[in-house]
């Protein structure tokens, strides 16, 4: 092999890059990117660069004494992928052609329909979401989060401790219902209400009221929220569209094996645009987590060099995640979606400090800790080794 | 110097973290040596002392960054810069810590105390 291609220059596509040079590849690699920025960090994006503790700077992903020798284009994004000559487009009519091809194309924030000309409107995904939106985040403005999920739980708490009043709307029964359940999620809306943020649950949002700026959040339920700043955080959508002839699998994401690979020879995905299959649901599931994005790259390069793969059996990890809101450091492990139950095992939920264990039947399948950093650690680390039933 | 505690309260595998500015965690290896690094990873916060202990290395909590508790390398991303190494001595069987005077490699936006 002697050309490499990554699509994508964040996180995912960064590691792909450094896990090919530490696994002893020496050829060319091509590294696209539609932002103009080298890789940087994002989840600060929402916590200490949105409170403004940190600065742009200190986001870089590439250490200084990173020798990738790779070729960075950067600025314009790719448009299509031939898939007998695994030839990549951008839109600037650059063409790449090249061995093999590792996209990394991330996702974008889902957007409110009709709501992107309004100012005082948001969305955070990019350091520039994240600089536009600290800009106003100025004390005592009225913010209306709209999605309780991480964006929004993070934002919310971050503005609270900048001191503006917060209001969050959240569609689903719970904060983080999709990730943790509604049962865990309820102890994620005693964090918020403790905190002095208004949480409004189980209600849809029908418009976003204003001319030019915005002015108020207008609910289902008729309830006006007045708005001097509104954040939509309703979920990220994979960047995948410019592969809609490539002839690759997409579902929800790119659909790949359990070490990355298309049904295209030679074309892998990794980070949040790609949908592993995973053996212990026994179906593919995409994955935007951070962690996902660190380690799978090491293993799609693997297969990527090892040829079939047949001698580099690694697994990814089951899913990773963590969010910091207000002083409680939430982290969770594992798959809620095969859960039957779930058991506070250590701490309580009205403290905030707990440590709890999903099971299907007798069988842990996931981890939940709130501030159980330690105890969390060693229950991960047994639910990655147990062999998927 | 820093007195921590009876080297019998610490057993092998465990760790304990030292309120200090900035805090300090102290490893007791399941081979009997005892290390001590500043508690907070380079990367992002997160207390190493709540890590996993491997050997002589610590993984973090947080992002799994691990590093040699030896010298202070990094083994593993994504933390860039290593932890500062404390010295340690045992005296009249109790861990005695002597703090590095060199910088404190604390993630970007932690600070502790007045010292940093």
């Amino acid at each position: 092999m002697r050309a490499v291609t990554i699509v994508g220059a964040s996180l995912a596509g960064l590691y792909t890059a450094q896990a090919l040079r530490t696994q002893g590849y020496d050829g060319e690699v091509v590294v696209i990117g539609d932002e103009r920025a080298r890789p940087y960090d994002r989840p600060p994006l929402s916590k200490e660069f949105l409170a403004g503790k940190i600065e742009a700077d200190v986001l870089t992903l590439e250490s200084a004494d990173d020798d990738l020798d790779a070729r960075w284009l950067l600025g314009s994004p790719a448009v299509s992928l031939n898939p007998a000559t695994r030839e990549v487009v951008l839109a600037d009519g650059t063409r790449i052609g090249s061995d093999a091809v590792v996209i990394a194309t991330g996702a974008r924030a889902r957007a409110l329909p009709g709501t992107r000309q309004l100012a005082g409107v948001h969305s955070l995904r990019t350091i520039e979401d994240a600089a536009a939106l600290r800009s106003e985040l100025l004390p005592g403005a009225r913010l209306v989060v709209i999605g309780a999920g991480f964006i929004g739980g993070e934002v919310a708490a971050t503005a609270k401790a900048l001191g503006l009043d917060v209001t969050v709307v959240e569609a689903m029964a719970s904060p983080l219902a999709g990730p943790l359940g509604t049962q865990m999620g309820a102890v994620v809306s005693g964090l918020h209400e403790a905190n002095g943020v208004a949480l409004r649950c189980g209600v849809g949002v029908e418009r976003i009221v204003g001319t030019g700026r915005v002015e108020a959040v207008q609910l289902v339920d008729g309830t006006l929220l007045p708005a001097d700043v509104v954040v939509v955080g309703i979920g990220a959508i994979p960047n995948v569209e410019w592969l809609i002839r490539s002839g690759v699998a997409l579902g929800n994401g790119i659909e790949c094996d359990h070490q990355g690979r298309t049904g295209i020879p030679g074309v892998l995905a990794v980070g949040d645009c790609a949908a592993w299959y995973d053996q212990r649901l026994g179906r593919t599931h995409r994955v935007e987590h951070w962690t996902g994005a660190m380690e799978r790259p090491a293993i799609a390069v693997a297969a990527l060099l090892g040829g079939d793969g047949s001698s580099t059996d690694r697994l990814a990890g089951i899913p990773y995640f963590w969010s910091d809101q207000y002083d409680v450091r939430i982290q969770f492990a594992g798959h809620v979606i095969e859960a039957d139950s779930v058991t506070v095992e250590e701490g309580a939920a009205d403290s905030h400090n707990l440590l709890a264990v999903y099971r299907r039947g007798d069988v842990p399948v996931g981890v939940l800790g709130m501030n159980q950093a330690r105890l969390f650690g060693r229950w991960r680390r047994q639910l990655n080794a147990a062999v998927p039933v | 110097m820093i007195r921590v505690c009876p080297l019998s309260a610490l057993p092998p595998g465990e760790a304990l973290r030292v309120d200090a500015e900035p805090p300090i965690a102290v490893f007791h290896t399941d081979d009997g040596e005892v290390f001590a690094v500043d508690d907070t990873c380079t990367h992002q916060d997160a207390s190493l002392a709540d890590g996993w202990l491997e050997g002589c290395e610590i993984e973090c909590p947080l992002h799994a960054s691990k590093f040699d508790l030896r010298t202070g390398a990094v083994d593993a991303p994504p933390a860039k810069l290593p932890i500062r190494t404390h010295t340690v001595h045992i005296e009249d069987d109790h861990i005695c810590v002597e703090l590095s005077d060199a910088q404190p490699n604390l993630p970007p936006g932690v600070t502790f105390g007045s010292k940093s």
